[in-house]
């Protein structure tokens, strides 16, 4: 089946599209842009490096804009997916939602009003696990956002690694923070990992912190043989 | 062992993930031993050696399962408990002579528990979520347990540990598959 991805460039989109490479063909991976920061359905920091993953992987992108009002969204959103279908002729959409109900029956509805399929191939994952196949698989993923208590500014810019697990899971325990982030609490950007024929160095980045809210912005960055 | 029956369009598709591998996970995490196999691939003897059986959902435009109910025609004498799940659900229906009709829902929504049993407990109100294309119409010799005759959200064969439920548990009702693995039957 042909497929379009739903694509930010973050871990679950990443790993989504690596599903879905196992068992079905990925057309393109559709990255909406947001002028808003807070979207409700869009993954804003660095997506526009999204463009890197897309030639990295070797999949067309098709980018698409929103002004990011709540339901605004998702008329782009079904925009964008029915271009898709007209460029790419995808017969069904790929999302890396794990737990967001909001997100994921928008985009069922969506698929159904367009006569498409809908997969969620990590629907419901352990978000541990999720984190530790991620490592073991040979991701390289980098936080690039945080936006709650109690993480600190060490989390900003920071590779997911085993370590950096075992520091996320004692605050899973203690103040049930998801570990994933699926919670909006962090975001992430994946530079490297198998289904990348080349990978993302970062050139220049700006960091900033203030009361548990932070943000790792891609300044420059390019495509490096591996 | 508790048999998980993968219902979508293929054996190893994409929604595996999706539809079978969170249900098996909320069995395993439970402590039970689980095996998953695809409707197509089911043999007599896994059949027989399962203590219990789920029937899982599929994604919302796959209905090759409505398509092959004579691949189901195990269920009609099975004497063990089974449990089907959205698109189980309207096989279990099927298969006992009643009908799968259109009547699609996605998202979260009230659902109405009217008849106290086992696995869903007394009647009250609790949320599930909903992704489905179709429903059933209620099967001779199965309790409406939840839901009202139009729009049936979990119905019970009346003398047999025979369970449906539309909505999909693996979204915070998980206690209703683990309830099922756990069942006391007489």
């Amino acid at each position: 089946m042909l497929l379009g991805v739903l694509f930010s460039g973050g871990k679950d989109s990443v790993y989504a599209c690596r599903r879905a490479m196992e068992t079905d063909s990925i057309s393109c991976l559709i990255t909406v842009v947001s002028e808003n920061p807070d979207s409700y359905m869009f993954h804003t920091p660095n997506v526009v490096w999204a463009k890197l993953i897309a030639e990295a992987v070797g999949i067309p992108q098709l980018t698409w804009p929103t002004a990011g009002r709540e339901e605004e969204e998702l008329s782009d959103l079904s925009d964008a997916i029915a271009a898709a279908v007209d460029g790419y002729g995808i017969e069904g959409v790929v999302t890396g939602a794990i737990e967001s109900v909001y997100q994921a029956a928008r985009v069922q509805r969506i698929c159904r009003e367009l006569d498409l399929w809908c997969y969620n191939p990590l629907w419901q994952i352990d978000q541990l696990e999720y984190l530790r196949l991620l490592v073991s698989e040979g991701f390289e993923v980098i936080i690039t956002g945080v936006f709650a208590y109690p993480l600190d500014e060490s989390f900003v810019g920071a590779r997911i690694d085993g370590p950096l697990l075992e520091k996320l899971e004692a605050l899973r325990d203690r103040y049930a923070i998801n570990p994933s982030g699926e919670g909006g609490e962090i975001e992430t950007f994946v530079l490297d990992g198998p289904i990348f024929k080349k990978r993302i160095e970062i050139l220049r980045a700006e960091k900033t912190y203030e009361n548990y809210r932070g943000r790792f912005s891609i300044e420059e960055a390019r495509l490096v043989e591996k | 062992m508790i048999l998980v029956v993968d219902l979508c369009f293929k054996p190893r598709s994409l929604s595996k993930y999706e539809f079978v591998d969170p249900i098996a996970a909320i069995v395993r995490r439970a402590g039970f031993d689980c095996e998953i196999h695809h409707f197509t691939e089911l043999a007599d003897d896994l059949i027989e050696g399962a203590d219990r059986i789920i029937l899982c959902g599929t994604a919302l435009k796959d209905d090759l399962y409505a398509r092959r109910i004579d691949q189901f025609s195990w269920i009609r004498d099975l004497d063990k408990p089974i449990l089907g799940i959205c698109a189980g659900m309207q096989v279990l229906a099927a298969v006992f002579g009643g009908g799968i009709v259109p009547q699609p829902k996605i998202g979260l929504e009230a659902i109405d528990i009217v008849k106290e049993t086992d696995l869903l407990g007394p009647p009250r109100r609790i949320e599930g979520y909903h992704l489905h294309n179709f429903g059933v119409t209620l099967p001779q010799g199965f309790d409406l347990v939840a839901g009202r005759p139009g729009e049936v959200e979990a119905i019970k064969h009346a003398d047999r540990p025979v369970y449906g439920i539309i909505f999909h548990p693996e979204v915070r009702n998980r206690w209703i598959v683990e309830r099922f693995d756990a069942l006391l039957l007489e």
